[in-house]
């Protein structure tokens, strides 16, 4: 157990690193390069709970395709360091800070109120899991079956953004 | 204990002897571009030239290693690094072998035995992209910029059709596990073809190969390193030790892909049985064998093929391969269905 414990202190503890870093740096190349720095750990954390299939899929898909063109995006609108953008909008500010206020004492909410570590387990235990033959097989049987509905209407609305984006891209179709 | 001192172990092993393939694929590479173009190729040092690749390696490592004025000099370092680890990482789920029992332990000839394996190979081979985009970037310069854009559009393509193309194996195989897809091809067709899912999946390994060469950056689809029109792209500013990762990298994912090509289609460690070796070695052996088949391959490709131009290599893959990559799942689908 303790192994398991360092590990995850060590992915976490790095995960957050990431996350700050992303906001603090300057440049906004380095932004993505340590949000990449999070999500690799994240993936780490996935590993420890055994989801090694979202483990992967989080590096295939998060890092490997979306941040990539995240970096392409960012590199070749902006080259070199620039200052923060000066705060243009009237009451920007203010807004700002209630937004982030709401936002953490909604986290707070959750973390203080909440049983984190206590609670009962759900269905989907490791043992279950290998059961059913693995993290994929377990996935999938639970995809098509239990919840078909909203895995097709996920799958419907992105390809509601897909055909928008290539209407907003393309001059003439 | 002994659990992790084996794995320990395998790493040292699997470690030596990819570093040890790719110094030998160089000089591979090199014999075999000379006879195609009617050359000797490396001959001085050594007997038949054979310490070349020993010689090159002592010349790279021993050079000096600038850092551009203007570069982004942590970027910079870390992007041969980001190249070189995740093009190693991918060997951590190759099985070498049907693996074999030694004082009474069942010892496997992979490092990880993984139920995604799969999975974790294309989510290695996608992060060894940004090394190349972050050389470009940190770099200055606007030719390794324009290699690192190419390849990070390239890679990110051609990464949906070498994920897709593999789809069909393993819906044959019923797993992502590359043992059990190895052992899933156990055995023969009427009695003589060997059950390789080569053939039954013979449109998703040519897409495969297709999709590979152009995620390793290879020619014909080199272009992020075009040295006629981007001096060498990305790693243009590089020199010594940080050229060095890049190259071994490269060479890496190619000896990768080319392994994982042999594990997936072509059975793996399976093949005849040798008299008097065990099964471990010759597994060892088969798997080593057909995977120099590839790496042939990679280098007839550069022996003969112009290379393209970008608008042909990225219409190709998303109007050519990416469908006849779904309908191969499609029929494969609708043949395992119905057998």
């Amino acid at each position: 157990m303790l192994p398991l414990t360092l590990f995850f202190l060590l992915f976490a503890a790095v995960a957050l690193f990431g996350a700050v870093m992303v906001l603090v740096s300057r440049n906004p190349v380095h932004s993505v390069l340590f949000m990449l720095l999070t999500f690799a750990n994240v993936a780490g954390m996935f590993l420890l709970l055994n989801a090694e299939f979202i483990a992967a899929v989080q590096l295939l898909v998060y890092s490997g395709a979306i941040l990539v063109l995240f970096l392409f995006v960012v590199m070749l609108l902006q080259r070199g360091e620039r200052p923060l953008p000066a705060l243009t909008q009237p009451l920007q500010a203010p807004v700002a800070i209630f937004v982030g206020l709401a936002l953490l004492s909604e986290l707070a909410l959750v973390v203080l109120t909440s049983n984190v570590g206590g609670g009962t387990r759900g269905a989907d235990t490791p043992e279950a899991i290998a059961r059913a033959g693995g993290n994929i097989q377990a996935l999938g049987s639970q995809l098509y079956t239990t919840w078909l509905l909203p895995f097709e209407i996920a799958s419907v609305l992105l390809l509601v953004a897909a055909v928008g984006a290539i209407y907003l891209a393309k001059e003439d179709i | 204990m002994a659990e992790f001192l084996i794995t320990l172990l395998k790493i040292f092993i699997v470690f030596g002897a990819v570093l040890g393939a790719m110094a030998y694929m160089t000089y591979f590479e090199r014999k075999v571009l000379a006879r195609m173009q009617a050359r000797i190729g490396p001959n001085r040092v050594g007997p038949w030239g054979l310490l070349q690749p020993v010689a090159d390696g002592v010349k790279l490592l021993t050079k000096e290693s600038p850092i551009p004025a203007n570069a982004d000099k942590w970027v910079y370092l870390l992007a041969p690094v980001l190249v070189f680890v995740p093009a190693l990482l991918v060997w951590a789920v190759i099985p070498f072998g049907p693996g074999f029992t030694a004082f009474g332990e069942r010892i496997s000839q992979s490092i990880a035995n993984i139920n995604v394996a799969l999975l974790y190979v294309l989510a290695m081979t996608s992060v060894g992209v940004y090394g190349i985009v972050m050389a470009g970037w940190a770099s200055n310069n606007k030719y390794a910029l324009l290699g690192g854009l190419r390849s990070s559009a390239q890679v990110v393509s051609y990464e949906v059709t070498l994920g897709i193309s593999l789809i069909g194996a393993i819906m044959l195989a019923g797993s992502m596990n590359l043992g059990d897809i190895v052992e899933a091809q156990r055995g023969t067709w009427f009695g003589f073809l060997p059950r390789w899912f080569v053939l039954p999946q013979l449109l998703g390994f040519a897409l495969y190969l297709i999709s590979a060469v152009a995620e390793t950056n290879r020619a014909p689809f080199d272009l992020p390193e075009a040295e006629s029109e981007l001096v060498a792209g990305f790693h243009v500013e590089y020199g010594g030790f940080g050229f060095a990762m890049f190259f071994l990298g490269e060479y890496i994912s190619m000896l990768a892909v080319s392994a994982l090509a042999s594990a997936v289609f072509l059975g793996g460690y399976l093949g005849p049985t040798i008299p008097f070796v065990p099964a471990a070695l010759t597994g060892v052996f088969w798997f080593a064998a057909k995977m120099a088949i590839f790496i042939f391959f990679y280098y007839w490709l550069r022996a003969t093929l112009p290379r393209f131009r970008y608008d042909q290599l990225i219409s190709l893959c998303w109007k050519v391969m990416l469908p006849l990559a779904l309908l191969n799942i499609l029929v494969t689908a609708i043949v395992k269905l119905l057998v």
